[in-house]
């Protein structure tokens, strides 16, 4: 037992430990974004000498308007990590309420509600954002606000199904019997249970926010005074990185993307990891 | 002694896609103070039906008629409000499948110390002390290090008591114990018989045991109640009853424990879908009657015990 108790805890510090690299590699982006202005060699407008190679006045060369690039990505890491964040947060919110109120209270709400759902679901997600984006003023503020308001079907059905799962449990059943109301049972038995699957599901709906503002701002219906990952990443196919192999154009901007959402789900899975054993000796 | 819970013509039916299964037919029961009752019998018999009735857990579909009297009050008539003062505070259950009744999230400690906090106000510390002792009084050896687990680091046996800690913990004046040695071994059960002795001495509470073991039932039981398939058959004291069963099939289910030759009953339980005419037990009856065929025989005493039977009236 004494044996099994030690294997266990390295088990649980090497989690800790990976969890550690993802908290460090987000912590660096969060740095960035908070201090973009202080760190960023020269403002993101700033002009010089357009389609540069890196060089040491320039690390990552400049684009074709001539704006360095190395500043362009690290005033992009905040408004990039705002999208991401600000419209998983909504979507996730609006789905962790739709999924459980109909997967617990089941009947009319639950038909009601997935109904509504599987109506959302079937909407053609980027042509509206891209209606809706050209009918309203092109803002970043308001993209993050259409992603969140399209992206939470998903996450809906599957805290619905997993709640249905749970409330059927017998330790619900228990749970009743010990006399707590509805809303304690939620928030004490039924959200620990499925938040293991609800932090996965958020960071893949910030990457997938992330990459949306990405395509949207590719399609030239971004907030055109905000500098995005996704405006560089449009900018750069626009103007032939790709063609010229102008790596250093193109390459950042998709390395950050991949970073932030790799540091993220690391962090998610060491979180469910760590919650599983924690505390096994005193 | 006057009883605490009478349970008067109590029916439980539940429509499905197959039709109507009738679970429980007019049943009355009385539960004295500080009384331990068996409820005896066949698996799928009604037994937790009714114990999930009490607590008014029972799912959607479900149609329950008759009355389920508490200390005066018809628990079938209270709102939802007024049930859940009743639940853990007056009555308390413990279910089957002690392992699958825990969340297993939670700390053993925080499970035992929720309803204190949450029905008693208590703080977190006297709470979790509180919890300590519960711990304590089922027997754990290191109970501050069991409060500290989690339910799969505990055994199944281990879960149930941390079960009956849990029901304690108000000081109910009912517990429901469903099924409380089912997936237990031999020993264990025997540990258990001493729980609820341990537990019956603290807390001066009434017991009522749904089993379908009758030695749990002999061991613990001040009465005992069969059932079979909805219908209470006889309510005796449960030394009468092991002495001298009265219908024909305590008789039968008697003969099937193995220090009496293990004879089990032939056939099986009907269906609850389509009953048999009559009294249910007729087509396995050795005594069977014309009159069995064709109408249920009413419930009459019969030297102060209560049998379902014609052979009695």
């Amino acid at each position: 037992m004494t044996h099994h108790i030690e294997e266990l805890k390295k088990f649980t510090i090497n989690k800790i430990n990976l969890s550690l690299i993802g908290i460090f590699i987000f912590s660096v982006f969060l740095f960035v974004a908070i201090s973009a202005d202080i760190i960023s060699p020269y403002g993101p407008w700033e002009r010089f000498e357009p389609y540069s190679s890196p060089s040491s006045d320039h690390l990552l060369g400049t684009n074709d308007m001539g704006n360095d690039i190395l500043s362009e990505l690290f005033h992009g890491t905040r408004v990039s990590l705002i999208v991401g964040f600000g419209a998983s947060i909504i979507a996730t919110a609006i789905g962790i309420l739709i999924g459980l109120s109909s997967g617990y209270y089941r009947g009319l709400v639950d038909e009601i509600l997935m109904a509504i759902t599987d109506i959302s679901l079937m909407i053609p997600r980027i042509p509206l954002i891209i209606i809706l984006a050209a009918l309203l003023r092109p803002s970043f503020v308001i993209i993050m606000l259409l992603i969140g308001l399209l992206w939470w079907p998903n996450i809906a059905r599957v805290v619905r199904s997993l709640t249905l799962q749970i409330r059927d449990s017998p330790f619900i059943l228990s749970s009743k019997s010990l006399g707590f109301r509805d809303r304690h049972i939620i928030f004490s038995d039924i959200i620990p249970n499925i938040i293991y699957i609800i932090i996965p599901k958020f960071m893949l709906t910030i990457a997938s926010a992330m990459i949306s503002e990405a395509s949207i701002s590719f399609l030239g219906l971004g907030d055109p005074t905000m500098k995005s990952w996704g405006m560089m990443l449009n900018f750069a196919f626009m103007k032939g990185a790709l063609i010229n192999e102008m790596w250093w154009w193109y390459l950042p901007p998709g390395l950050c993307i991949v970073g932030v959402v790799f540091s993220l789900m690391i962090i998610g899975f060491a979180l469910e990891e760590k919650d599983n054993t924690e505390e096994v000796d005193e | 002694m006057g009883s605490i819970l009478e349970i008067r013509e109590l029916s439980i039916v539940f429509s499905t896609v197959i039709g109507n299964v009738y679970a429980v037919n007019k049943s009355s029961f009385n539960l004295n103070n500080n009384e331990t009752l068996a409820l005896v019998g066949e698996t799928g018999c009604g037994k937790s039906v009714i114990a999930n009735s009490i607590m008014r857990l029972l799912p959607q579909n479900a149609k329950v008629s008759g009355k389920i009297m508490y200390k005066g009050q018809d628990i079938l008539k209270m709102s939802e409000k007024e049930i859940e003062k009743i639940r853990q505070q007056e009555i308390s259950i413990v279910f089957q499948n002690p392992s699958m009744s825990l969340n297993p999230l939670q700390k053993i400690g925080d499970q035992i110390s929720e309803p204190l906090l949450i029905h008693k106000k208590m703080n977190k510390k006297d709470a979790f002390n509180k919890s300590i002792d519960l711990l304590r009084t089922m027997g754990f050896q290191n109970p501050s290090k069991t409060a500290k687990m989690y339910p799969h680091q505990l055994s199944g046996g281990m879960n149930q008591r941390v079960l009956l800690a849990i029901s304690m913990t108000l000081n109910p004046s009912i517990i429901i114990a469903d099924e409380p040695t089912k997936g237990l071994d031999n020993i264990l059960i025997t540990d258990m018989i001493e729980e609820f002795k341990t537990l019956k001495r603290a807390n001066e509470s009434s017991l009522l045991i749904i089993t379908h073991d009758l030695s749990v039932a002999r061991e613990l039981s001040d009465r005992i109640a069969i059932m079979y398939s909805g219908d209470i058959l006889e309510i005796s004291e449960t030394e009468s009853f092991f002495n001298n069963p009265l219908h024909p099939y305590s008789k039968i289910l008697l003969d099937s424990l193995p220090e009496r030759g293990f004879n089990p009953p032939k056939g099986t339980s009907p269906s609850m879908v389509n009953i048999p005419k009559g009294c249910k037990f007729h087509p396995r009856c050795p005594y069977v009657k014309k009159e069995c065929t064709e109408k249920v025989p009413s419930i009459t005493s019969h030297n102060g015990r209560q049998v379902r039977c014609y052979l009695f009236l």
